[in-house]
């Protein structure tokens, strides 16, 4: 009798731990504010998961928090609606709510003290079910298991990975002498600090596999690259040369980083192993050749050089050798990140003395602004390329404002407390 | 917080009980398991604080033109004005007799465009206070050139004053640094 009481009373702590992780995290500081929507957004149900009333309340709202913030889809009302994934939905029903899609689910404890969160994902007019999964995670992660399932649905209706369960990292600056490197949810929630410094921290980026974070860090009164492993908190300097060392991009395949050094005159692109091995020069234009970016083929480097008299992108081989110019409109094009898929890249480009988002289609060599804002900084595309995050400035706050790549949805995250900055926008997490 | 604990136990007591139902195979969408956890726990680093040390009198005196440590530049510009050379001259005669001692210059922007880029804009000032330094004497291994880009403004205000001031190459002396 005794045996099963305690078992009971522990997994009623587990589960308690978890409600109370939940309402930390639905506190936790940045906050996200939608300032635009798609046009054509499915309009999708997604019903109260079954199981425990707090902890499903919290798990369906991530996921209807998830979706909705996408821009893709317009919720519709499931107001006293009882169905979970074992249910056999009423079609009709969520046909006269107006719904093309309906999601149903549920949440239970199993015996271990961990949760596992099912769903289903049903065609309104098809009737049929399209998608069903169960996650299992521990009750700390509950918010994890339900950006899985956004994740989920997200991409078995628009036809293309979610990025819900993505991560971001960003710099907050909180005082004259507070730096910190977070990492977070793309959602802005479960924020947690890398790197706490009274210098300043740039140009994050994360390693291919999502394990580490290059960055700049000025805590030796110059700029040194480190790379930091997230979980156990070892940094190791890959670039600390006479004079500066910055903007580090990995490689695809995380073996080398492309770092900015001056030990050799002016700020010159260089390739190096991840552990700091192997330095290998591959710009040789005098000047200034920064902002290095690997495309995805892992060959060419889009990258800025002042070589033609201003600010303009540039494009060579990981070897070395000629570059080509890539930008020509106006004479401040900056800051080159290129699409996951290669197609497009993203830039700053100063329009009419503003510092705004601009795009270019590789092949055809358009350029389309998709910001209207003054200070448009550091963009980072999500790795399904639909959006791009950068770091902008509103009321003299830096904020993140994320934006679609036809320019109509966007969401803006931002801090009370202080500025943020330095936007870098993680891997799909395996 | 205990009034709350105890609904929130209750109702979890009853969740603890509740079995999970089987899952039946429907219209191919089986309900497959894996694993929700994406990212593992992120361990947090403070960066330590550099301890600073005496430097000799003549670089803190007031009186001593040593103890001028700033050289501005116009915007856009990355070349020492004129009315700097005597004070770049000075610390060039000071490195030069005392040997021992070494310098960091740090070179700053105003806030606008590219973080990277001012990065390397900045270098160009510190570069260009070096150059006059070794041409005066100083020896190479003594005098390093960095940039602080716009990352470390002295004033913060976002107006040509403040830019102005900020569009500066700054000499440290060993202890500083």
């Amino acid at each position: 009798m005794l045996r099963p009481l305690l078992k009971m009373r522990w997994l009623c702590l587990v589960a308690c731990g978890a409600l109370m992780l939940l309402q930390t995290a639905a506190r936790a500081e940045l906050t996200i504010e939608i300032t635009g929507a798609g046009a054509n957004r499915i309009p999708l149900a997604i019903a109260d998961f079954g199981g425990d009333p707090g902890v499903s309340r919290a798990l369906t709202s991530v996921i209807r928090g998830d979706l909705e913030r996408s821009g893709l889809f317009k919720l519709i009302d499931t107001s006293g609606a009882v169905l979970t994934e074992t249910t056999s939905p009423a079609y009709d029903d969520w046909k006269n709510r107006g719904a093309d899609a309906l999601a149903a689910g549920s949440i239970s404890s199993s015996a271990d003290g961990r949760q596992e969160a099912r769903f289903r994902l049903y065609d309104v007019n098809k009737l049929t079910a399209l998608a069903g999964a169960a996650f299992v995670t521990s009750s700390a992660m509950l918010r994890a298991a339900g950006h899985r399932i956004a994740d989920a649905i997200y991409e078995k209706l628009i036809g293309e990975p979610g990025v819900f369960s993505t991560r971001i990292a960003y710099v907050v600056h909180s005082g004259p002498t507070r730096f910190e490197l977070h990492v977070a949810d793309a959602d802005g929630q479960n924020a947690q600090a890398a790197l706490k410094s009274r210098e300043p921290i740039i140009s994050p980026a994360w390693s291919p596999d999502g394990t580490r974070l290059a960055y700049v860090s000025f805590e030796n009164k110059k700029p040194v690259v480190y790379v930091h492993s997230l979980a156990s908190g070892q940094r190791i300097v890959v670039a600390n040369f006479k004079g500066s060392n910055s903007a580090p991009a990995w490689s695809p395949d995380g073996r080398r980083l492309a770092v900015v050094l001056s030990k050799d005159g002016g700020s010159q692109i260089f390739t190096v192993n991840a552990d700091g091995s192997g330095v290998q020069r591959v710009s040789t234009v005098a000047g200034i050749s920064t902002e290095p970016f690997f495309a995805p083929d892992g060959q060419t480097i889009y990258f800025t050089s002042d070589r033609g008299g201003s600010p303009q992108i540039y494009r060579t081989d990981v070897n070395g050798g000629d570059a080509q110019r890539v930008t020509f409109e106006g004479n401040y094009n900056v800051s080159p990140r290129v699409s996951p898929d290669g197609k497009s890249l993203a830039f700053i480009s100063r329009r009419e003395g503003a510092f705004r988002l601009a795009v270019m289609d590789l092949a055809s060599k358009q350029v389309q602004i998709l910001t209207d804002s003054n200070k448009d900084e550091s963009p980072t595309f999500a790795p399904n390329g639909r959006m791009i995050l950068i770091a902008t400035e509103i009321g003299g706050r830096g904020v993140l404002s994320a934006v679609s790549v036809d320019g109509r949805i966007k969401q803006r995250l931002s801090i009370p407390a202080g500025d943020v900055r330095e936007p870098a926008w993680g891997p799909f997490s395996k | 917080m205990k009034r709350f604990l105890i609904p929130a136990l209750f109702v979890l007591l009853i969740a603890g009980c509740s079995s999970t139902p089987d899952v039946p195979e429907q219209g191919g969408a089986p309900v497959e398991s894996r694993d929700a956890n994406t990212g593992a726990s992120v361990a947090t680093v403070t960066t330590p604080s550099l301890a600073g040390s005496k430097l000799p009198p003549e670089l803190t005196d007031p009186k001593s033109i040593l103890s001028k440590r700033s050289i501005y530049f116009d915007f856009d510009k990355y070349e020492v004005k004129p009315e700097y050379k005597d004070l770049v001259a000075a610390h060039a005669k000071f490195l030069v007799s005392h040997g021992q001692l070494k310098m960091l210059i740090q070179g700053n922007t105003d806030e606008r465009g590219s973080r990277e880029y001012n990065l390397a804009l900045g270098q160009k000032r510190a570069d260009a206070i070096k150059k006059m330094l070794t041409l005066l004497g100083a020896r190479e291994e003594q005098v390093e050139s960095v940039s602080l880009g716009e990352e470390k403004p002295k004033n913060e205000g976002q107006n040509e004053a403040a830019w102005a001031e900020n569009r500066r190459g700054d000499m440290l002396y060993s202890g500083e640094f």
